[in-house]
């Protein structure tokens, strides 16, 4: 805060208040006085941890002297990166979590512009109570929402498996081995299918109403504006959650780490976060999780700007 | 102990003793010899509930001697913190640490050697509670509190299914399958993948020794022959269906104990803690008695669960917080305090017939004799030694155990899994081993 101060001051005296005939070479130095503050932030807040986990990832705590020894810690360079890369448990996780999303993306995002659509639509009534209802779950945490499906999986405490018995049907292990990741998606899902609705349905009510009166002059129906006009008008906002909700998807964690005292199907390793976790604050290993945490940043950096490119390339090809 | 169970067990315990908690906390003033270097303040985080009142009479007669007590976290998350306090330099002076987190603080350097200070100690506690401190001749803590494992059946149940109370593993067994037979809704017990704690007492009972120690070199035996007799066994009553393979402290577990879907649990001495939490329903069904045995006529048990009290390394006044250690876990008044308060069960024998220890836990008001008879079976607890990464161990043996359960394989196989993840995360710290 001091920071801020100072430097407006200092643009108060040199800029305009003190020698305004000077302006010209002090307004070149303005933007980066203005930058200083965020800059500061960026370094303390990201560049620094960043910089410690980079360091941590290739150090190694080792004890010396023979039975309980004398840990000391000493640069092992590569190392972890090739305990974890040759770690089997490792790719599987990655597996998995190539599954969830491809699972998790694709419907909550269909449900989500389903819904926008049909919020949007004319015909559509209570939309203030269906809007409100439906981005509810996104406001509950993680956790607790996956506490709350926990205790609704379970066989002998679900109601589910009471109604599915009522109606005569056998009871569902929803927690076992075919259905576990149907049951921490539906986790995801519900929670995010409202955030991303609320954000594309905000991005249609931007589209001007003359559009839409000219389509239905030319006697376009309702389903055939959705399709023809909103779709395509909404395909950047589209790309834009479908990018966030990869990020987060992939960084899949307090869903399946909260079921896996419920669950004999989630390992500790069951995703790939869930690994850095364990390696890290369960077996007490900072360096090795810090290593796994390293490759997750850079393969979801990669993935991210690599999808943004191709669908920018996509959506946004007629502003060029 | 478990930090579920304190928690539980706690407010059943305080509800039941509260009255002789006001008589008998305030009366002890400890033997206290002056302190060499005028007042000082020692730092102590634990997670016992209501350890601040006990510690109050303590400051109360020692005012050279203030302890400032408070609970940061509980169980792993604690020793976490302590390791991160540790490598920061600025420790606890005291710290709660359970047995089996020990040489994982002890490798960290995070505690210090205090047999010198606890030397004149030696009868205060018993042979096997001064080895779960005690690591290559030299201890590194004062037993707080124990577990020793018995077990818990439902007497009404199994009068109802003609069901002998087992004194052998074979008899607990054959109980299982008779109850099958008889009603194939119910299960005598469940083996639990989630509760590594619980299995390696079972281990320790038939004699596993899954570390061992001689002062410079390790040895990991997780899988030796006692441990894989043990899960065998289980895994042969898994195999057949005659138990449960459902993990336990789940809301499904709860629900089966309260409506009598388990008819059994070997558990540990704070077990009518745990049933009076989840279990309401079932007050004066539960009896205890000892664990089944792998050959009859024997007398054997291990522990699940249980905490010491210990010093840290980079303490200035190691001295005074030793005192206070062994007066916290040695005075009558003040283990009456921590069985009132906190619900443990303490590890030091004078601790286990405190006032608040006479009467049947509340939730088995049908076995009036329930704290003598857990002190004869405490007396024949084996010792454990526990080693320097328990955690890796047993993280596995969730992963592996729940594995074995789903894919059918077997348990013996999830043990060598188990043992040799240990070994080679020993091996990659850089320990000595041997065997």
């Amino acid at each position: 805060m001091a920071l801020t101060t100072s430097s407006t001051q200092t643009m108060t005296v040199n800029g305009w208040a003190g020698r305004p005939r000077r302006s010209r070479r002090s307004t070149a130095s303005a933007p980066y006085l203005f930058l200083v503050p965020a800059a500061l932030l960026f370094i303390a807040m990201f560049v620094v941890p960043v910089g410690y986990s980079l360091v941590l990832s290739m150090r190694a705590s080792t004890v010396s002297g023979g039975g309980i020894g004398v840990r000391t810690e000493r640069f092992v360079w590569l190392d972890n990166y090739r305990a974890v890369l040759s770690d089997p448990e490792f790719f599987h996780g990655l597996l998995r979590m190539v599954i969830y999303t491809l699972i998790v993306v694709p419907i909550m995002l269909g449900l989500a512009l389903l819904f926008a659509l049909l919020l949007d639509a004319p015909a559509a009534a209570a939309k203030r109570f269906s809007r409100i209802s439906i981005f509810l779950p996104y406001a509950v945490p993680g956790v607790i929402a996956s506490l709350l499906w926990g205790f609704l999986y379970l066989p002998d405490v679900s109601p589910f498996n009471d109604l599915l018995g009522w109606l005569g049907l056998p009871e569902v292990d929803v927690l076992g081995r075919r259905l576990a990741f149907g049951a921490v998606s539906n986790i995801a899902i519900w929670g995010g299918t409202g955030f991303n609705m609320v954000v594309l349905f905000t991005s249609l009510r931007a589209v001007p109403d003359e559009l839409y009166d000219a389509a239905r002059i030319d006697g376009c129906s309702e389903v055939q504006l959705a399709w023809r006009i909103k779709i395509p008008l909404l395909t950047p906002a589209l790309v834009m959650t479908a990018i966030f909700s990869m990020i987060t998807t992939l960084q899949v964690f307090s869903e399946p780490q909260t079921l896996r005292p419920l669950a004999k199907t989630i390992s500790s390793s069951w995703m790939p976060m869930m690994k850095v976790y364990r390696d890290g604050f369960i077996n007490g290993n900072p360096y090795v999780a810090s290593a796994g945490a390293v490759i997750l940043a850079l393969g979801t950096l990669v993935l991210s700007l690599g999808s943004l490119r191709l669908l920018q390339r996509r959506a946004f090809a007629e502003d060029r | 102990m478990r930090p579920t169970v304190v928690a539980k067990s706690a407010a059943v315990v305080a509800a039941v003793a509260l009255l002789a908690a006001c008589s008998g906390g305030g009366s002890s003033s400890g033997s206290a010899t002056a302190a060499a270097t005028g007042p000082v303040t020692l730092t102590f985080w634990s997670w016992v509930p209501g350890i601040d009142k006990v510690v109050a009479t303590w400051n109360q007669a020692h005012p050279d001697i203030k302890v400032d007590v408070t609970k940061p976290a509980q169980g792993d998350e604690l020793i976490t913190k302590i390791l991160t306090a540790n490598k920061a330099g600025n420790p606890p002076d005291l710290m709660q640490a359970e047995y089996q987190a020990l040489p994982t603080l002890l490798t960290n350097g995070a505690v210090a050697d205090v047999t010198d200070y606890v030397s004149s100690q030696e009868s205060a506690f018993s042979e096997s509670s001064w080895n779960l401190v005690t690591f290559g001749d030299k201890r590194y803590g004062v037993p707080q509190d124990i577990g020793p494992m018995m077990l818990y059946y439902r007497e009404d149940l199994f009068k109802q299914y003609g069901l002998k109370i087992p004194t052998t593993w074979d008899e607990f067994a054959a109980d299982a399958r008779t109850l099958r037979q008889k009603d194939p809704k119910r299960y005598l017990t469940t083996f639990s993948s989630g509760d590594p704690g619980w299995f390696s007492g079972l281990a320790a009972q038939a004699g596993g020794q899954w570390w061992s120690y001689d002062g410079s070199t390790w040895k990991v035996g997780i899988d030796d022959e006692a441990t894989k007799k043990v899960a065998d066994y289980w895994g042969g009553l898994v195999g057949e269906g005659a138990i449960d393979n459902k993990p336990m402290y789940t809301p499904e577990w709860n629900k089966k104990m309260n409506d009598g879907t388990l008819l059994a649990w070997p558990s540990a001495v704070w077990g009518p803690g745990v049933l009076a939490g989840i279990a309401a329903d079932t007050k004066g069904k539960w009896a205890m008695t000892a664990l089944p045995q792998w050959s009859s006529g024997e007398q054997k048990t291990g522990f699940w669960g249980g905490s010491s009290t210990a010093i840290s390394a980079k303490s200035k006044h190691a001295a005074q917080a030793a005192q206070f250690a062994v007066w916290l876990n040695t005075d009558p008044g003040a283990l009456q305090g921590l069985v009132v308060n906190g619900g443990i069960y303490p590890a030091a024998p004078a601790g286990q017939s405190v006032p608040a220890l006479q009467s049947a836990p509340a939730i088995m008001p049908n076995q009036p004799d329930f704290y003598t008879r857990a002190k004869e079976i405490s007396g024949t607890a084996v010792g454990f030694t526990w080693g320097p990464n328990v955690n890796v161990a047993y993280n596995t043996y969730k992963d592996a155990f729940a594995k074995a359960i789903q894919s059918k394989s077997s348990f013996s196989g999830a043990l060598s899994t188990i043992q040799s993840a240990t070994v080679d995360d020993m091996k990659s710290a850089g320990f000595k081993l041997s065997g």
